[in-house]
């Protein structure tokens, strides 16, 4: 693809060795990495592989135990960020570093700002950000203030933040996990500007399709260990996934054709304001039926995080209704939409999923500990809980194996989300309602996520799923419904959409456009 | 997972009993430094603590009297962390409680025994449940945080039990800025004929059984009761708690009742066993605040907390003796102060580990806690 721009007899980084040791965990076993001028170089490795640990010790943030860094053919020793910086290494975290009130200018010259005198020569400051930012093709608003500006905007400052330090390397931290398709395609392309310019740019990713499209070289880290460094057009994407996992990994989820049955969940002319109390759901409408999937595709903040929230009972609604089962459950309590028939797994596993310091078998009852077999007259039935428990470990392949009563807390992102599913799927209710249920989750867990929402389908349940990637809502949707500004605008056939049309939809455009 | 190798950081974030321990010896090992500061011989001043403790059933019983309302308020303490909430205003629900039932033995001093007692008991509960739930009232109609309104609630029942001591109707007929003696039926002491055959002390009374009865009600109810379930899960998780469909503000509400019962009780055992009558304070008792170093010497373990009830009361107690031998008896809190500190820095322990391992995908697993 982009190798034209790689010269392979300039090596900018190497990383020989590194070994990274926490207590008695080895975070990195012995990592190779070499990254050549003008390449753009993936770390690929599942969550909690050592990628971020491995970047950290590049820039400074942690010392690696052993190993060494070689930076255009000189060892040096990183103690701090300062020093990344000054080797000419630059850093776009995953969560932006930005001042949200400062403008663009401010942001990107803050700490390194001209001045004149006494005072901070804004003039020069715009003037030189305007240059560095036309140098490399990266558009922005100098004078915009960063909380005015969209994600991929915030983004682009953060780049131009590196570049107007100096980077010649820059890392990028899973940049694309909250862009839409459009802006990545911008994003790709503003790699290969850069790479085009001499610049050398690692990426930190799980995302393969992405690491196809941009990548030059890939280097795999499994388990804190060192697996290969590949050539990226060397391999298919299945090829990278079980190098990653290390072990075979299928993407097609099976979804038998099958008719939806009634309507289960009818949304009617929803309104709602989020937490500001500005009105963010103008009249929504929504049906899903028995034995389909509903994805629900938006951009962030158009209103499907309050949308869930009001079905799951967490908000009041202004006006509208939310029948489920024939039952109108909105502003009443998450148990009486319980009891009615919803079921969720929640956007955010921690802070609504899981009572983290509850052990595993506590977390399975955590709706249903009044009822059935797990407690009589107020007391308790933990040999009930038990059983269930052990049958729902091992019915999710939750591991680690026998954790009947370790703290959810201590198992790892997938394992949790595989609790919070068995307990909602073994809840069997006519609606389940999934919020990016797999955010953060590597292949392997991703695969058993779909393959359980699935099954719910088929087994004749109502899903509604809604999700920020649009690949999960198109493999697993069989209806797709784009939300816009607080409405639905288009609901199409999921085996109709591709990724344009569905991106246009999003931003608010139409679908014949 | 197990052939990994303990590490000290391990081994004190893991085992609180171990912890727990080490801190009172080094409670000690820190008032036995003060002690030779002011040259004062640390054998004189620690022997004296243990001849007095261990004076016999004398000395044991007396540990024991003095222990009760501690581990009752402690409990209550207790109850309170579990179940997420801070209840500084333990204070407040004890000083109630023991006015409640103190102003009952005095207008009924003629009922019997088995009718009196335990309407005593019920008055306290009931007035230091109100106490929490004025509290709890408070935070979930407005949002007012709990330990600003508990400290504040902590003071208007200072004054109120002064305003009450005073009413001519409770006030002691003497020269006394006290309440008048409860009556005899309102008594848990031991018979003085039993106190004497045995050779007791002549404070001796029924509270700790009490005391056994609440500690075993209360681990019953965190451990093995739905209502303990659901006021844990609000505790810790309070946003998956009500995703779960448990109502947090009523958890709120129940906690809090609970935890202002036993305060409560723990005033009128104490004034029933004890006191016998209630002063016009000139400052706050302590009995609620000394809860809390309880609670959190017992780690919030309703069995912890009996334990170290016992072992707060028997120093307060021969504390109080260590002028007879020259020592000024602030070595005492000297020690406790140390102990807590100590104990409280186990947080940082498990913080500290927390923080060592959090790259780890899976971390080990904690103390148990059945």
């Amino acid at each position: 693809m982009a190798r034209e721009n790689v010269d392979l007899n300039t090596v900018v980084i190497e990383m020989r060795n590194i070994v990274k040791r926490f207590g008695n965990f080895t975070a990195n076993d012995g990592i190779m990495l070499k990254v050549h001028k003008g390449e753009i170089h993936a770390i690929l490795g599942e969550n909690g592989a050592g990628k971020s640990t491995l970047m950290n010790q590049l820039y400074g943030l942690l010392k690696p135990t052993s190993g060494d860094i070689i930076v255009n053919g000189k060892k040096v020793d990183m103690n701090n960020p300062k020093d990344a910086i000054n080797a000419g290494i630059g850093m776009v975290h995953q969560h932006f570093m930005l001042v949200q009130p400062f403008s663009v200018t401010e942001n990107i010259v803050l700490g390194m700002e001209p001045v004149k005198g006494m005072t901070v020569d804004m003039k020069t400051a715009r003037q030189n950000v305007v240059d560095i930012s036309e140098k490399y093709g990266l558009a922005i608003d100098p004078d915009a203030k960063i909380e005015d500006i969209s994600v991929g905007m915030q983004q682009r400052v953060e780049i131009l933040k590196a570049l107007y330090r100096g980077a010649d390397v820059l890392i990028l931290d899973e940049p694309t996990s909250s862009l839409t398709p459009a802006e990545i395609t911008e994003l790709i392309q503003i790699m290969h500007n850069l790479t085009k310019d001499g610049k050398s740019i690692i990426l930190i990713t799980h995302k393969l399709k992405e690491i196809k499209e941009s990548a030059d070289f890939c280097t795999i880290i499994r388990r804190g260990k060192y697996i290969q460094t590949v050539d990226v057009d060397e391999c298919s994407e299945d090829d990278l996934a079980s190098m990653m996992v290390g072990r075979k990994v299928t993407f097609k989820v099976d979804k038998p054709k099958q008719k939806a049955g009634e309507v289960i969940l009818d949304v009617k002319d929803l309104h709602g304001v989020d937490y500001r109390g500005v009105e963010i759901l103008k009249g929504l409408d929504l049906q899903v039926r028995a034995g389909e999937i509903v994805g629900v595709a938006g951009i962030d903040g158009n209103g499907q995080t309050e949308m869930v929230e009001i079905i799951t009972g967490l908000r009041k609604a202004t006006k509208g209704e939310v029948i489920v089962n024939g039952v109108n459950v909105m502003n009443k309590s998450p148990r009486f939409g319980f009891e009615n028939g919803v079921s969720s797994i929640p956007a955010d596993r921690q802070k609504h999923g899981l009572v983290l310091d509850f052990s595993v078998e506590d977390n399975l009852i955590l709706q249903n500990f009044k009822e059935g077999e797990f407690s009589k007259n107020g007391i308790l039935n933990r040999k009930a809980i038990k059983d269930f428990a052990t049958k729902s470990i091992e019915k999710y392949d939750i591991r680690p194996e026998n954790c009947e009563e370790r703290p959810a807390g201590t198992l790892s992102g997938g394992n949790q989300q595989k609790v919070i599913i068995a307990r909602e799927v073994q809840n069997d209710k006519d609606l389940l309602i999934a919020v990016n249920p797999t955010r953060g989750l590597d292949v392997g867990a991703i695969e058993y996520v779909h393959k359980y929402i699935v099954e719910q389908r088929n087994k004749g349940k109502a899903v509604l799923l809604v999700s920020f990637e649009l690949d999960e809502i198109m493999s697993l949707s069989d209806d797709i419904a784009v939300i816009f500004d607080g409405k639905i605008v288009d609901r199409l056939p999921g085996n109709e959409a591709d990724e344009n049309t569905l991106g246009l939809m999003m931003a608010g455009g139409k679908k014949d456009e | 997972m197990n052939k990994e190798k303990k590490t000290l950081i391990d081994f004190f974030a893991n085992n609180k009993f171990i912890h727990t321990l080490l801190s009172i010896v080094i409670g000690f090992v820190v008032g036995a430094i003060f002690l030779s500061i002011m040259h004062i011989s640390v054998g004189t001043a620690y022997g004296k603590l243990l001849s007095t403790v261990f004076n016999g059933t004398k000395g044991l019983s007396y540990c024991v009297a003095y222990a009760t309302p501690y581990i009752v308020v402690g409990l209550s303490v207790a109850f309170s962390f579990k179940t997420g909430v801070f209840n500084i205003g333990a204070e407040g629900q004890y000083v109630m409680g023991s006015m409640a039932a103190c102003v009952t033995a005095i207008l009924l001093p003629n009922l019997p025994k088995p009718v009196l007692i335990p309407l005593c008991f019920i008055a306290s509960m009931l007035v230091g449940a109100i106490w929490g739930m004025v509290v709890a009232f408070l935070k979930t109609k407005w949002g007012i945080n709990e330990v600003l309104s508990m400290i504040m609630f902590n003071w208007i029942a200072f004054y109120l039990s002064n305003f009450i001591a005073n009413i001519p109707a409770i006030h002691n007929d003497g020269t006394a800025e006290a309440t008048k003696y409860i009556s005899d039926n309102a008594k848990i002491g031991l018979s003085a004929d039993f106190i004497k055959a045995h050779d007791l002390c002549n404070v001796t009374n029924w509270g700790i059984l009490v005391a056994i009865v609440l500690t075993i009600i209360v681990w019953f109810i965190i451990e093995k009761t739905t209502l303990g379930y659901q006021l844990k899960a609000v505790g810790f998780n309070k946003n998956a708690a009500e995703y779960g469909g448990i109502s947090a503000n009523k958890s709120i509400f129940t906690a809090l009742a609970i935890s202002g019962m036993l305060s409560g009780l723990g005033g009128a055992l104490q004034l029933m066993g004890m006191g016998n009558r209630i002063s016009v304070f000139s400052g706050q008792e302590g009995y609620g605040f000394a809860g809390i170093v309880v609670a959190l010497i017992g780690c919030s373990n309703p069995f912890g907390v009996f334990a170290a009830g016992l072992f707060y009361g028997s120093l307060r107690y021969s504390g109080g003796k260590l002028n007879l031998v020259g020592v000024p008896t602030q070595v005492v809190d000297i020690i406790i102060g140390t102990v807590v500190f100590f104990i409280a820095i186990s947080t940082i322990f498990s913080y500290v580990k927390y923080l060592k391992k959090k790259p780890k995908e899976v971390k080990k697993v904690e103390g148990k806690e059945e």
